[in-house]
């Protein structure tokens, strides 16, 4: 059998790929009359190995959006939501982003993406001009680094560096109680991984300075198995361990360190254990790892949080996820901005929107603020506490002091550059 | 890289114990799967990319026997036997079509499968991470050998990794069936004209090849979270490890799966940014000196 087609674009295809190209950049999404629902579009994780984690963006977002169309509506207008699959792909985010925008009409965007696909669509979004709204992506630099920052563009979400600071002044608190002196570390051997882990390490450092980090582990992302990882710590003997695995790869070295006993031979600080994805899965969690919170519905312990975890629960049968409270509330404040600005422009939203402070079930203190300088949130409940085997499974956790994350944050922006 | 810490390691016999201990779980795991792979190879002469998805269902299996009969045994059973059903099946529905077809054609078959098993298994499961969890009668401190710290499910592991492969070595060796099976690796259109069903032979050797991967899956499920695409990554190695053992050659994929078990526990105390990058190098200088691999035959 012969084939005589010959493999790669043709010029007639590629003539009618320009062709669309320009098309879509004729027909700017500015120009449609506003129509009676305002769509917003949401490019997401939908599958692949991280496919839980979008599904339960989306789902926290219809949920809110039910709440909202139920009482009348952006400005009067019901929400449309289209959420589109970017399989965890940077330039496949890019591109359902694009879209979204110019051929489905789409006025506002929830950009669902994790911090390497955010990155894309923040360009998206400087490009086109429309509303967007991070709801993922937990990387500092998005909105510290002034190169970044655009009028438009806005993050929802925990930072890196906020969860550093806490992370490393709980742990310094907790070295210094126990004379925990000698660290190893074991993390992913990606941007995520090694930036998280140096932050850590950094502020640990700051309020235990005789801390040392004696062990180093940089297991690949997605590995299946760190026996060599866990025996190599156990050969280090330290007397505390910081990690910053997550979802599979943190239940596959809980399983694997378990056998090993690690759990008993020295201190585990896990800042990603406090997830349901992870603690609902190991089946023999070790009791007293100390981890960040991620989303718990006992943490902040108000009704409010309590209720809105139940009532997803209730719906999806399966409990949220740290990205589901995050896009819950990027929903919450839309709703809250085209209510002040009694419209669903997006200029006049995010002129709203910068310096915002609403009502919020994962607040702090029952509110969270949009901090109108570098766009990003603020005010979110943030803390440690250790693990126990089942509900609430994480029972005290230690607040974080935004004081002090704002001390620090300010100081570390101006080391970096940023100020 | 860390030499000190290496050559520290080789000084003192509780590491040495720990290590090695560790390298041989590694090894043992992938030699089950790298074996059926290089039988396969040998055998049916088709190199099977979709073994990982053996490795994925066995996991998948015996996860589900376990939540279903509280049972460790039945749980390795179901994996085990789930996929040596499930490989006589593969092999006689889908396989047997392309024997003799172009390399690129049965590349592409198998391709498509991993694609398809990743798929069945994310409709079955779901597409979200799951753990079996350890059986409680493993749920003990681990025993102390020499200062070294091992832990008795991985001698469990180690010991029904071991016995496969004496069974399988002695079986093909020596027992009738066993030498069928050589022979038809020989010279199929000889054994066929003796009489002996070769299609048969073939699909035994699939399904024993599928079940031997699925026994490393069952055997790993307890302490590896399982997803859709797990058996991925357990296919290069089993590759890496066909190749430095010699295709086709089960002495071979015993060494080799033990040596890249060993290179990893190792390396990752003396070259803790380098442990991959060594497993490579390892076989680029195997296939330099060697190119048939450390217990392959040279083509005739």
């Amino acid at each position: 059998m012969t084939r005589t087609r010959t493999p790669g674009i043709s010029r007639r295809s590629t003539l009618a790929l320009m062709g669309a190209g320009a098309m879509s950049v004729a027909a700017p999404w500015v120009a449609r009359a506003q129509a009676k629902t305002v769509k917003i579009g949401m490019p997401t994780i939908l599958s692949g190995r991280v496919a839980q984690l979008g599904t339960s963006s989306r789902n926290a977002v219809m949920l809110e959006v039910d709440k909202v169309n139920a009482a009348g509506g952006l400005a009067g207008r019901q929400i449309e939501m289209v959420v589109r699959d970017s399989k965890g792909q940077p330039q496949e985010a890019a591109r359902v982003a694009r879209e979204l925008v110019n051929t489905d009409g789409c006025e506002l965007l929830l950009d669902g993406e994790a911090s390497s696909g955010s990155f894309a669509v923040h360009e998206v979004a400087r490009d086109l001009g429309v509303l967007c709204i991070h709801t993922c992506s937990e990387a500092s630099s998005l909105t510290a680094d002034p190169k970044q920052h655009i009028p438009n563009a806005f993050r929802c979400v925990r930072q890196g560096i906020h969860d550093s600071i806490v992370g490393g002044s709980y742990a310094a608190a907790i070295s210094k109680a126990k004379g925990l002196k000698k660290w190893a570390t074991c993390s992913p051997d990606y941007a995520y991984g090694r930036d998280t882990t140096g932050e850590f390490t950094l502020y640990l450092k700051r309020f235990a300075p005789d801390v040392e980090v004696i062990s180093e582990s940089w297991p690949k992302l997605f590995q299946p198995d760190y026996t060599e990882v866990v025996t190599k710590i156990l050969q280090a003997k330290p007397q505390a361990l910081y990690s910053c695995l997550w979802g599979g790869d943190l239940t596959s070295y809980i399983d694997q360190a378990n056998i090993y006993a690690m759990f008993t031979q020295m201190e585990v600080f896990a800042v990603n254990m406090a997830d349901y994805t992870a603690l609902t899965v190991v089946k023999n969690l070790p009791k007293g790892i100390h981890s960040g919170n991620r989303y718990i519905k006992t943490y902040p312990s108000t009704p409010e949080n309590a209720a809105w975890g139940d009532a997803y629960k209730a719906k999806y049968n399966e409990y949220p996820t740290n990205w589901s409270w995050q896009n819950a509330t990027a929903v919450m404040f839309l709703a809250e901005a085209a209510k002040k600005a009694n419209s669903t422009d997006g200029k006049k939203l995010a002129e709203v929107l910068a310096g915002l402070t609403i009502k919020c079930p994962f607040g702090a203190d029952g509110t969270v603020t949009m901090r109108g300088d570098d766009h990003t949130l603020v005010g979110y409940a943030i803390g440690w506490g250790t693990t126990i085997p089942q509900e609430p499974y994480v029972p005290e956790v230690k607040a974080g002091d935004w004081k002090t994350i704002f001390e620090l944050e300010a100081e570390w922006k101006k080391s970096k550059g940023y100020t | 890289m860390d030499l000190d810490a290496l050559t520290g390691c080789l000084s003192s016999s509780a590491c040495l114990v720990t290590q090695t201990t560790s390298g041989l779980i590694i090894g043992m795991l992938l030699f089950l799967v790298a074996v059926g792979l290089t039988l396969i190879f040998g055998v049916l002469k088709i190199v099977n990319f979709s073994h990982g998805a053996f490795y994925m269902f066995g996991a998948y299996f015996a996860m589900t026997a376990y939540h279903l009969t509280e049972s460790f045994a039945l749980a390795m059973l179901a994996g085990a036997a789930g996929t040596a059903i499930l490989g006589l099946i593969f092999e006689r529905v889908f396989m047997s079509r392309v024997y003799g077809a172009d390399v690129l054609m049965q590349l592409l078959v198998c391709y498509a499968f991993v694609l398809i098993f990743d798929d069945v298994v994310r409709l079955i499961w779901g597409p979200e991470f799951k753990s079996m969890g350890m059986p409680a009668a493993f749920q003990v401190m681990p025993l102390f050998i020499a200062g070294g710290v091992v832990p008795p499910y991985y001698l469990l592991l180690i010991g029904v990794a071991l016995v496969a492969a004496i069974v399988l070595g002695i079986g093909l060796s020596r027992s009738r069936i066993g030498k069928v099976i050589r022979a038809a690796a020989h010279n199929p259109g000889m054994v066929s004209a003796l009489g002996i069903n070769t299609g048969l032979i073939y699909g035994g050797v699939f399904a024993l090849g599928g079940m031997l991967a699925g026994l490393a899956g069952a055997l790993a499920a307890p302490v590896r979270s399982l997803t859709p695409g797990m058996g991925f990554s357990v296919l290069i190695e089993s590759f890496i490890v066909t190749v430095i053992g010699g295709m086709g050659s089960i002495v071979g994929a015993l060494v080799g799966a033990l040596l890249i078990g060993l290179i990893r526990s190792f390396g990752s105390l003396g070259f803790p940014l380098f442990t991959e990058g060594l497993m490579y190098l390892f076989m680029v200088i195997v296939l330099v000196s060697k190119p048939t691999g450390l217990f392959g035959k040279e083509a005739a």
